[in-house]
């Protein structure tokens, strides 16, 4: 028998902090595996957020730094602009790309700047305890809206890569899930299709996830995909929105 | 004889049950009179015979806790 699957070397030894079941750990995966499967592992580095994935650092087995809440598009332009031979990429959540850092990720795809982003969008800010984020869907109940997200009150949930795929700098964006099997290797596709953006000096490359938070959406794991199914992906609809390649 | 094998890491399992659930053979559970010493019932392979070496499992554990072997 031949190993068909193991734990990439992308990733460190260290079991990580994130909840049971919740889908930061998948997502981990897939930006590790591709790494390693495009032979950068060694080259990279990587941007760590503000949220639930703070100390992606001590995950991903390749030199991170971390940044302010929301400002990992502005530190991974720093470093790929002094050592543009690494490959570089940010991972960060709805909370942190999508509101505090949203001017960042609207600049960083302006300038075309050659790096990528992995969004995870879990629709809720996880780390601090389940506050509305830009992305809580419309009658989602969060600590900060508890009869549910009003439109008239917060606006309807914000679409990221539809608006960033408006952006002549921004080369390829795709939403992906991480809900089933199948979509977990449609999801590592996308991951794969931004990365070589960034290596074949296009531009900028994001890949939205759509992603679980069992422990502050109140439910168990299963419960909790099965939730991101009905109610998500009909309103974040998965594809993708701009391939410099296709154009 | 089984045409997968299925080796789960104890102390990486946080026995979330989402392998349970993607398992084509549902030949995966969780040890529920049993507790890791990093405080989880973890998941376990009921009947290995029926393992097909699919990997689905393990491509949905967020811990990396499953490694798939196939002939
Ligand atoms: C400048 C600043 N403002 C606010 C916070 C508090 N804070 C920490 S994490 C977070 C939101 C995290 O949510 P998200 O980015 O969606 O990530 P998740 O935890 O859901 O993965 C906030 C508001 C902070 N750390 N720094
Ligand atoms: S709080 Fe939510 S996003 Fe954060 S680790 Fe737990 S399940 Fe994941
Ligand atoms: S998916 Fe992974 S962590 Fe969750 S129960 Fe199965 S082996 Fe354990
Ligand atoms: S490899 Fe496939 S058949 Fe075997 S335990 Fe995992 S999901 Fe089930």
């Amino acid at each position: 028998m031949s190993v068909v699957y193991q734990k990439s070397r992308g990733l460190t030894d260290v079991s990580t902090h994130y909840c049971p079941g919740c889908t930061h750990g998948i997502i981990h995966k897939l930006v590790a595996e591709c790494l390693v499967e495009l032979d950068i592992l060694e080259k990279s580095i990587g941007v760590a957020p503000v949220g639930c994935a703070v100390l992606a650092y001590d995950y991903f087995n390749c030199d991170m730094q971390e940044a302010a809440h929301g400002r990992a598009p502005a530190v991974g332009t720093g470093i790929k602009r002094v050592q543009p031979d690494k490959f570089v990429f940010t991972y960060q959540g709805d909370g942190d790309l999508a509101s505090i850092g949203s001017n960042e990720i609207v600049q960083v795809a302006h300038r075309g700047e050659k790096i990528s982003t992995i969004f995870v969008n879990n629709a809720i800010y996880g780390m601090t305890g389940g506050q509305m984020a830009p992305t809580t869907l419309i009658g989602q109940k969060t600590t900060t809206c508890q009869d549910g997200r009003k439109e008239e009150l917060a606006g309807k949930p914000i679409k990221i890569s539809e608006m960033l795929a408006t952006i002549d700098g921004a080369k390829y964006i795709a939403r992906v899930s991480v809900d089933s099997p199948a979509h977990i290797r449609q999801a590592k596709k996308a991951i794969m299709r931004a990365f070589q953006t960034q290596l074949e000096g296009k531009g900028f490359s994001l890949v939205e996830v759509i992603s679980s938070c069992p422990t502050n959406w109140g439910k168990s794991p299963v419960e909790a995909l099965n939730w991101l199914r009905d109610n998500m992906i009909p309103y974040y609809p998965l594809g993708v929105y701009k391939d410099w390649e296709a154009e | 004889m089984a045409k997968g094998k299925t080796t789960f890491d104890e102390l990486l399992c946080k026995g979330c049950g989402l392998c349970v659930e993607v398992c084509p053979q549902k030949i995966i559970a969780i040890k529920k009179d049993y507790v890791t010493s990093k405080g989880y019932h973890p998941a376990y392979v009921t009947d290995s015979e029926k393992c097909t070496g699919c990997a689905n499992c393990a491509i949905m554990c967020p811990d990396s806790a499953i490694t798939v072997e196939r002939d």
